[in-house]
């Protein structure tokens, strides 16, 4: 069944793509066209010093949140990973200024990605046994060279596989580039959105897709590699342990300066946003959020904001159904595979297949015929869940593969049935990591954006959609209304966020 | 939280609701005959009362759903060729439509409302769309920057290769903006296949500015923008630009602060189509003949500042007063934009960023 959905959704579509890439221009059509180069290669550096920014920030804030006990840690842990969560359209416009700029674009990336060293790199640290630094410390290194001398070369393989996603999702950069940096810098991402629909040029769309697909997909080869040479394990303790009060007067420096940054890096721009939309040359108001049951006379959404929002729960509730049981047993599969590994790569491939790449291969999949799905809301529910499958996947399994791994074989040695072993056993584990997975699902759903930009009807736009409508409509009664719609986006999915946190999955545990 | 805020808005919604639930029966107008989706471009604008009258006496429930920029909505229709998100579509211009009819968008229908439609708008011999309103693109200058800087504003194309207005234009890209496009096009048929590159190159060695859309340049860069920051004193707009001005002007003006150069002006004819499809064709052709209507004609010049097609609508004071129609404006077969628009755009590109 999870594979079924997965050919027709994912696979199907992919093959359309290329299917109409032979059929039409050669790659040679992209590379050869000056403009496009330029995409690509816009593309490329914005993605690399985005990551580098990303690490220069990141590192200390992993730093700090894995090692150092203070007031105030638990809620930057939880307010980084709400960054992480946030809707792509949330974030830009918090982010956006009256012109396009790549400043407010970087920004925007930092903000999203901070997240993922924090968890990858801090997750790493914090369970890394301080045995290492004090040994260090015995031999008479300084704070700043037991950091350059151990703990950084020890994180090294976690550093390298977060630096590699963060490049990822800033090379697949599609909401923020859109709203950020201007029609005339184009993402491959975006670029691919226009081609398709203002120009309607579905050749050079295709022909882009699949280089974006070769670039990613090298990376992601790279990672998993990476993930495998990382083999090595450090002594690693509990978490508890790995924290403590800074001592030294460098550590209490360190902290007293990174905390408060961290908080307003993470913490300003959901603020600024709900700033703005009270704000109004006149004064404060709530107004924007009283005019959200309402159709604004002119506006770009024939419908309310809050028709809107039922579309979008509606939709993502029905992604996150399928994407949970889709994920769960795929995780299944892989977890109970000798080819685990293998597998669970092949799972990771949506992940980097961009939104856009699965948005714009229905465009070119279901146009006919019996599989003519075009304007059915059913395929806005299938783009959204197989956006989300790779993180349930990813959520799901390596809880089944550790603790399903050993308890199945005790289990079993006790003589209990594989089905009593699933049911008293593995399920009462597992549960948590689906609920944290199901929650963490609907909140992918929720502000998915690349692939609704493809498939979403007109009359019934999702929150994300309606939002980008609504900005790129002049005038400040839209622009207010998409800040009002945006807090309320924001709300929902921090929500969901901590809801998640308090299930405890490691979100980024294995990405 | 959310109770609290969803309690007055659902009151609201009743009290529309009930006051819409009163119009109906109380007429003797004609059956209820369904609702009909128009897919409109997110420029469209029409009155209200217009709407409403039409309603009430057709019994059709019109309902408007704007699709983003022109090009937006016309590949969308393309691309949903034959099951329509709507049943009408308003909004695809000459440069668009011959794409649009050829990918089966539309069902033909010759509007018995055309005989009223000047010939030179009628466009499309097949009737797959009908020209519904009209609004050329031309270059506006500043009148008051001219005055101060006692130099005669331009009156043509070929004044802004001239050193004397260097610096001064700013133009839209027009592979991101309809009215850049419009422009491009505009020198092609002033100069020909072989002189509109030169001219461009001219103009880029005359220091002309490109931004991506009209929004950016007109209130971004032009210096006659009213609430407009710009310091540039010629752009590419529209011929009604001029009267805009005049009537979304806070205070009230005698004359325009801005004129359109009605020798650069480029045709742009909008038109309206059944889309292939509609489950309401017989609806949809009356919207059709309601957008050529006399009310609706008359209505649009204030709402989207465009002209009318038909011949016995009469233009509002504002317009007769301050706005210049251009009569003989420059324009290219639709056919042939249709077919070599993306060789232009980019050799332009190649000319202008290269």
């Amino acid at each position: 069944m999870p594979a079924a959905f997965l050919a027709l959704f994912f696979v199907y579509p992919l093959v359309s793509i290329v299917a109409s890439v032979l059929g039409d221009v050669s790659p040679g059509t992209v590379l050869g066209d000056r403009r496009l180069r330029d995409v690509i290669w816009f593309t490329t550096w914005q993605a690399v010093v985005s990551t580098a920014l990303t690490l220069l920030l990141g590192l200390p804030a992993a730093y700090l949140l894995a090692r150092f006990r203070f007031p105030g840690r638990s809620a930057l842990r939880v307010a980084s990973l709400v960054a992480f969560v946030l809707p792509t359209v949330v974030v830009g416009t918090a982010f956006a200024g009256s012109r396009p700029s790549l400043v407010a674009l970087f920004a925007a990336h930092v903000f999203f990605n901070l997240a993922v060293i924090v968890r990858m790199v801090g997750g790493f640290w914090s369970q890394l046994d301080p045995a290492y630094e004090d040994m260090a410390a015995e031999m008479g290194a300084t704070g700043i060279r037991r950091l350059i001398d151990v703990s950084l070369p020890l994180a090294r393989p976690a550093i390298v596989g977060a630096a590699t996603l963060v490049f990822l999702f800033t090379f697949t950069s599609f909401g923020v580039a859109l709203l950020l940096a201007g029609p005339s810098r184009p993402t491959i991402e975006v670029e691919i959105f226009r081609q398709t629909s203002q120009l309607l040029n579905l050749p050079v769309a295709a022909a882009l897709t699949l280089v974006q697909l070769v670039i990613v997909s090298a990376l992601l080869w790279v990672t998993s590699a990476t993930e495998s040479r990382a083999g090595v394990r450090q002594r690693i303790v509990s978490s508890a342990d790995a924290a403590r009060a800074p001592r030294t007067r460098g550590e209490v420096v360190f902290v007293a300066v990174a905390a408060p940054m961290l908080a307003l890096a993470t913490l300003g721009p959901p603020l600024r946003l709900v700033w703005r939309s009270i704000r109004t040359p006149a004064g404060f108001t709530l107004a924007r959020y009283l005019e959200l049951g309402s159709v604004r006379e002119g506006s770009a959404l024939p419908i309310s904001a809050l028709d809107a929002v039922a579309t979008s729960l509606g939709v993502a509730a029905g992604a996150a159904t399928i994407a949970l049981v889709v994920g769960a047993l795929a995780a299944w599969v892989v977890a109970g595979s000798a080819h685990g590994s293998w597998l669970r790569g092949l799972s990771a491939v949506p992940l980097g297949v961009s939104a856009v790449t699965v948005g714009f291969g229905y465009v070119v999949a279901f146009d006919a015929g019996a599989l003519d799905l075009r304007g059915s809301i059913w395929l806005v529910v299938a783009a959204q869940a197989v956006v989300a499958v790779p993180f349930v996947v990813r959520l799901v399994e390596p809880v089944l593969t550790s603790a399903g791994g050993e308890l199945r074989e005790q289990s079993a040695a006790l003589g209990a049935s594989p089905w009593q072993t699933a049911r008293d056993v593995i399920v009462p584990v597992a549960s948590r990591a689906v609920l944290g997975a199901a929650a963490f699902a609907f909140a992918v759903a929720l502000g998915e954006f690349g692939a609704t930009a493809f498939v979403a009807r007109l009359d019934s736009p999702t929150m994300p959609i309606a939002i980008v409508r609504l900005l790129s409509q002049p005038g400040a009664a839209s622009i207010g209304q998409a800040t009002a719609m945006s807090v309320m986006l924001m709300a929902v999915t921090a929500a969901v966020t901590v809801a998640i946190d308090h299930f405890r999955v490691g979100a980024f545990g294995r990405i | 939280m959310i109770p609290r805020i969803a309690a007055p808005v659902l009151v609201a919604a009743a009290v529309v609701a009930a006051g819409c639930s009163e119009d109906g029966p109380v007429g003797d107008g004609p059956q209820p005959q369904g609702t009909v989706t128009l897919l409109t471009h997110d420029s469209f604008d029409v009155s209200s009362s217009v709407v409403r009258a039409f309603e009430r006496e057709s019994g059709i429930d019109l309902r408007i759903v704007p699709g983003g920029d022109a090009g937006q909505l016309v590949n969308r229709a393309i691309l949903t060729a034959g099951n329509p998100e709507g049943d009408v579509l308003f909004g695809v211009d000459d440069n668009l439509f011959p794409t649009a009819v050829e990918s089966g968008v539309f069902e033909p229908y010759e509007s018995p409302e055309l005989a009223r439609v000047e010939d030179r708008f009628e466009l499309d011999p097949t009737h797959a769309v009908t020209p519904v309103d009209h609004g050329d693109v031309c270059l506006n200058v500043d009148l008051d920057w001219f005055a101060d800087h006692g130099l005669p504003p331009p009156t043509g194309l070929d004044d802004l290769t001239d050193p004397a207005y260097r610096g001064l234009t700013v133009v839209e890209n027009p592979a991101t903006s309809t009215p850049g496009l419009a422009f491009v096009l505009a020198t092609i048929a002033r100069f020909g296949d072989d002189g509109w590159r030169g001219y461009w190159s001219d103009l880029r060695a005359n220091d002309v500015r490109v931004v991506d859309g009209w929004e950016q340049a007109y209130f971004g860069e032009f210096s006659g923008a009213g609430g407009g920051e710009g310091e540039r004193p010629i752009v590419v707009s529209y011929a009604t630009s001029p009267v805009a001005e005049v009537v979304l002007s806070e205070e009230s003006l005698e004359a325009a602060p801005t004129a359109a150069v009605t020798e650069s002006c480029y045709r742009q004819v909008e038109f309206a189509g059944v889309l292939a499809g509609s489950e309401h064709p017989e609806q949809a052709r009356q919207v059709i003949d309601f957008l050529l209507s006399k009310r609706f004609q008359e209505d649009v010049p204030l709402r989207m500042f465009v002209f009318p097609v038909v011949e016995d609508a009469e233009l509002p004071p504002e317009f007769a007063r301050w706005a210049e129609e251009p009569e003989a404006p420059l324009a290219l077969p639709p056919e042939r934009v249709a077919a070599e628009r993306d060789a232009w755009v980019r050799a332009w590109t190649d000319l202008m960023f290269g």
